[in-house]
């Protein structure tokens, strides 16, 4: 159980991240260019134009808590929460964070498994934007035995 | 041209559980050849969903997807027969469409 205090730092530690950056000027494509190339979870989340994630119970992150093999790490993000617009995975130390982003309809449960690569063991999000803005993540740690970003 | 996606959509209920597997390279462009250059990033950028012709779901991917990627999603209101179809493209601009039927 995370105390109330842990949470707080965590998230001023991320917000904090947030506040230190600021220096994309590249002009938007249809694809998210900027988030993908933004190498922390707060980037990220503010190349996609919402506020500063929070830790929140409502989010799920699956994963294993160890990959034998980095080139193919099963990960999942899901949430049972009501107006998510959309639905990221993130692993913390890879070249650039974004690994997937999941524009979510009301035809789709905001619920997606897909496998990817890691370099080295590292802390996983799935962050949840919602239509207000605001962005929840959930985090977990997978340690990898062998990385997958090399030959 | 690339090789056909495997997807499979099964009803439970109201909804289907959809599992597509593509096939593609995804090179993430961070590798290097035996002479020491860098192999060029090709990675699928776009994924789109779409039940019975209508777009239930995009998605866009970095090149830290695996090789040969795995996606599952669920679709609510989909049952037996309908039709997903799911398109990929990448960032060298090829594209491939399947389709597969809701059992």
């Amino acid at each position: 159980m995370k105390t109330r205090r842990e949470a707080l730092k965590q998230s001023a530690v991320v917000a904090g991240l947030l506040a230190s950056t600021g220096l994309f000027t590249e002009q938007t494509f249809a694809y998210s260019t900027d988030a993908f190339h933004a190498k922390t979870v707060a980037d990220t989340v503010k190349a996609l134009g919402a506020g500063a994630p929070t830790e929140s119970k409502d989010i799920t992150i699956t994963g294993p808590d160890i990959a034998e093999n980095g080139a193919v790490v099963p990960l999942g993000a899901s949430t049972s929460l009501p107006g998510v617009k959309q639905v990221l995975i993130l692993v913390e130390k890879n070249p650039a964070a974004l690994v997937a982003l999941f524009n979510v309809t009301d035809a789709v449960e905001a619920n997606f498994s897909t496998r990817a690569k890691m370099g080295q063991s590292s802390d996983v999000y799935a962050v949840a934007i919602m239509n207000d803005g605001k962005a929840l993540y959930a985090k977990k740690e997978v340690k990898v035995t062998l990385g997958g970003c090399g030959g | 041209m690339a090789d056909p996606m495997r997807i499979r959509a099964q009803a439970s209920g109201d909804k289907a559980t959809v599992r597509v597997l593509m096939s593609h390279e995804m090179e993430s462009g961070q590798r290097k050849d035996a002479a020491g250059k860098l192999v060029p990033a090709h990675f699928i950028q776009d994924v789109e969903a779409k039940l019975n012709g209508k777009t239930v779901m995009t998605a866009e991917w970095g090149p830290s997807v695996s090789k040969n990627p795995f996606l599952q999603f669920t679709v609510k209101g989909a049952k037996a027969g309908d039709k997903i179809a799911v398109t990929w493209k990448d960032n060298k601009g090829d594209t491939r469409t399947d389709e597969a039927t809701v059992s």
